[in-house]
């Protein structure tokens, strides 16, 4: 086992060991969920038991769900598959969402959490029916959105809803119908599932056209054999979820440490700090040290953080929601996401916060001198 | 009426009686009944399991993360898993995009031609036979315009290759032909569909679904520009497949859908790291057993027929008796209703059709295509062997079969 420190839960979780097993049992299983044969309603047995477990970790009924191959995939089915309906969401959204805007974004204010106001206006301008994404929880920040209050406003407007909770499942309570989304998309391997599994849950008032074509599967609305290893270990993560829904606010108090103890440093908070937040994430500057420097002074040390989302983190450009929050380039380059999980531990953290003082000792001092040379 | 088929030497079956008598498959364990549905799913390889193990434990990173060890260890598995497929088909690593399977594969191969070219080419062939998912691309992009000619194949089920010739015009964007079609088990002549695209400078994909790791494949020597691979049909885990996307003369598609960029904007979405190291190594067993395990599956299924011939029972084979894989036999059963025999052979996994379309009673499209009548369609019966099939179980499930059928004639005179 690498020794290393992970802290870059919101890019993929390590996997459950439950998760692993329900994979494994799934693998030695030899079928497919289609076939009529013995073997083949086997694995329909698995696969619905599975759906039974994400239905219930967000309250919505079994038939609501749709596996995908990832929450990608899911945000593309949800924002596509109402061909023709223009999308309006918010400026902070996951790149997924973000590539099939064709519409003006709804702002957000400086701690990452969209303007309703701006949302009002913009849903006034709209002519015919539209489709409002937001996401649940923001994966750089944690930021938490008032999603309800989208909700409210739209309905008002007869628009459809969609939500990313990609980040929000397994941090904090995700209820469908509370919220009162249309759609909803998850992702298996943020919540301790394996990768390659997600799901878009859609609400009976909705219909959508399917993205991939083929057999007919998930009621016509995804093609393609069942992921059923994978769909397995998503329904055991979702299980071990719920099971542990209270157990998750414990992180704050791991996740505040570190605050504290660069605000004593620095003098500055971790941004979006000031509204309700994923108990996970903490998303902090380094004054004067590019994120990729201390990214990179980190991995050295053994500790995994990030730069930003995975999927971007290997480009250079600053990050889109730290920009849509108004930050300057200086603050916005010189900003981490450290992002806990189920397995963290007080050693990681205090680890984390040693490496940070002595990197920011060391670092900002060489950019005071670089600046004074 | 049986097949003409020398019969098996017995010496040659006793030789290859035990399920390990080659390389160092692994045993798979008991089984609830005998497996005989490889073409729906295979089981996912022992040996396949332990390379995707340590994939989910100490090295569960995400591979697009570039900042840290954990992404590292998990791009350099994904990275070695790229070459492994590659190798496999005569590829570039760089010329392969996994998805999450076969079926996504090809719908982004039709529809990303389509909706990169599709407004100065709207002509696509293929075959009636084809895997559903590629038929029912081809009607959503009929309806978006697009013209599509669906080849009858003849009797054996296979193609007349003259007859793509004859129907390219300079207004063919793609002709798509599976390699190995997956009801009946026959293999087109990819290479001479390849050279008449080339030579008119014609797209040509393949959904290789059931060829990948099955038979020799290359997509140089076959003018392949565009094929579709599926793992969990050639002993790696579902959820994981790939798409071949020719660099030279390259290929441009339109992706199915956006996000982070992944596999050069062609697939946005988290790579599966343990599903993709799963690929490779059962691309790479492939590359190291295919001859060995072909001979073994052509004993199986010479086993399978000798064993209905001694019996005296009356079947069809359907789709060429030559030019098909050898781990796939499509029998009819003359005078015998599908559905009670199907019924009746509940201690064998079998299927009557494709997976996906055999929970519909419907009788098979693709038998429907080759010319049988709806009743002989339905009293039809797919048999798949594979890595893991015993020649015992194949005795077996012939005789549990033949005696069905036999005391269904008994009933129906």
């Amino acid at each position: 086992m690498y020794s290393a420190i992970y802290m870059d839960h919101n890019a993929t979780t390590s996997v459950r060991p439950t998760v692993v097993d329900a994979v494994g049992d799934a693998m030695a299983v030899i079928g497919n969920a289609s076939s009529v044969h013995g073997p083949g309603r086997q694995c329909k047995r698995i696969l619905e038991n599975a759906r039974d477990h994400v239905a219930e970790v967000i309250n919505c009924q079994s038939e609501n769900v749709i596996f995908t191959g990832s929450g990608t995939e899911a945000n593309n089915l949800a924002l596509r598959g109402l061909s023709g309906i223009p999308v309006l969401a918010s400026t902070i959204e996951h790149a997924s969402v973000r590539s099939v805007i064709d519409h003006e974004k709804i702002a957000v204010d400086d701690q990452c959490v969209v303007n309703l106001n701006q949302l009002t206006r913009l849903l006034q301008k709209q002519t015919g029916r539209v489709l409002v994404s937001v996401m649940l929880a923001n994966n750089e920040t944690g930021a938490i959105q008032p999603v309800k209050d989208v909700v409210r406003i739209a309905k008002s407007f007869d628009a459809v809803v969609h939500c990313d909770a990609v980040q929000a499942l397994g941090k904090i309570d995700v209820d469908m119908i509370d919220l009162g989304v249309d759609m909803m998309t998850l992702s298996a391997h943020k919540i301790g599932g394996p990768q390659g599994v997600g799901a878009l849950i859609l609400s009976p008032a909705v219909e959508i056209e399917a993205l991939i074509k083929g057999g007919g599967q998930e009621h016509r609305r995804r093609g393609g054999t069942e992921n059923l290893p994978g769909i397995a270990g998503f329904g055991e993560a979702a299980k071990q979820v719920k099971s542990e829904r209270t157990n998750f606010s414990k992180l704050t108090i791991l996740r505040d440490q570190i605050e504290t103890a660069i605000q004593s440093m620095t003098g500055r908070a971790a941004y979006s700090s000031s509204v309700a937040r994923l108990a996970n994430t903490s998303c902090l500057s380094m004054p004067g040290v590019r994120a990729e420097t201390q990214v990179m002074a980190f991995d050295l040390e053994g500790i995994a953080i990030s730069a930003g989302s995975a999927c971007s983190s290997g480009k250079v450009e600053a990050s889109h929601v730290l920009s849509a929050m108004g930050l300057g380039d200086d603050d916005a380059s010189s900003a981490i996401r450290v992002s806990l999980g189920w397995n963290s531990t007080q050693h990681d953290v205090d680890r984390f916060i040693d490496v940070w003082k002595m990197l920011y000792n060391r670092l900002s001092n060489d950019h005071v001198m670089a600046k004074a040379v | 009426m049986g097949i003409d088929m020398t019969l098996v030497n017995d010496q040659d079956i006793v030789m290859n009686e035990n399920a390990a008598s080659y390389g160092s498959r692994p045993d798979l364990g008991p089984l609830p009944a005998i497996y005989l549905d490889y073409q729906a799913t295979t089981p996912t390889d022992p040996r396949v399991v332990d390379a995707m193990l340590p994939y989910f434990s100490e090295k569960f990173g995400n591979p697009h993360s570039t900042a840290h060890v954990f992404g590292w260890q998990a791009e350099d598995g994904v990275d070695m898993a790229r070459t492994q497929v590659a190798n496999l088909i005569g590829a570039e690593a760089r010329e392969i995009v996994f998805t999450s399977g076969a079926t996504e594969s090809n719908n982004i191969a039709i529809k990303g031609l389509a909706g990169f070219y599709g407004d100065r080419k709207n002509h696509i062939i293929t075959v009636a036979t084809e895997h559903k998912c590629v038929l029912e691309t081809c009607r959503m992009l009929e309806h978006d315009g697009f013209q599509v000619s669906y080849i009858k194949p003849k009797k054996n089920g296979l193609i007349d290759v003259s007859e793509i010739a004859d129907l390219i015009t300079d207004k063919t964007l793609l002709v798509t032909v599976m390699a190995v079609n997956n009801e009946i088990g026959v293999i087109q002549p990819i290479s001479e569909i390849g050279s008449i695209c080339r030579q008119k400078g014609v797209f040509f994909h393949s959904d290789c679904a059931q060829a990948f790791g099955k038979i020799p494949l290359d997509v140089g020597a076959m003018n392949i520009d565009l094929m579709s691979i599926s793992g969990h049909k050639a002993y790696a885990p579902m959820g994981i497949g790939a798409l071949y996307v020719r660099r030279r003369p390259r290929v441009r598609l339109k992706p199915l859908f956006d996000g982070g960029g992944q596999e050069r904007g062609m697939r946005s979405g988290t790579l599966p790291a343990p599903l993709v190291v799963g690929l490779g190594m059962a691309a790479k067993l492939a590359m190291d057993e295919m001859g060995t395990e072909h001979s073994c599956l052509e004993n199986l299924q010479k086993l399978f027929l000798n064993t209905l011939d001694e019996a005296d029972v009356d079947y069809n084979i359907n789709g060429d008796r030559h030019d098909r894989f050898a781990g796939n036999l499509n029998l009819s059963f003359p005078a015998v209703n599908g559905e009670t025999l199907m019924a009746s052979l509940s201690g064998l996994a079998l299927s009557s059709g494709s997976a996906c379309t055999s929970a519909a009673v419907e009788p098979s499209y693709v038998l429907k295509a080759i010319g049988l009548t709806d009743e002989l369609a339905s009293a039809s019966v797919r048999i798949g062997f594979g890595r893991f099939s015993k020649q015992d179980e194949t005795v077996k499930a012939a005789s549990d079969i033949a005696a069905a059928v036999k005391r269904l004639h008994k009933t129906n005179d």
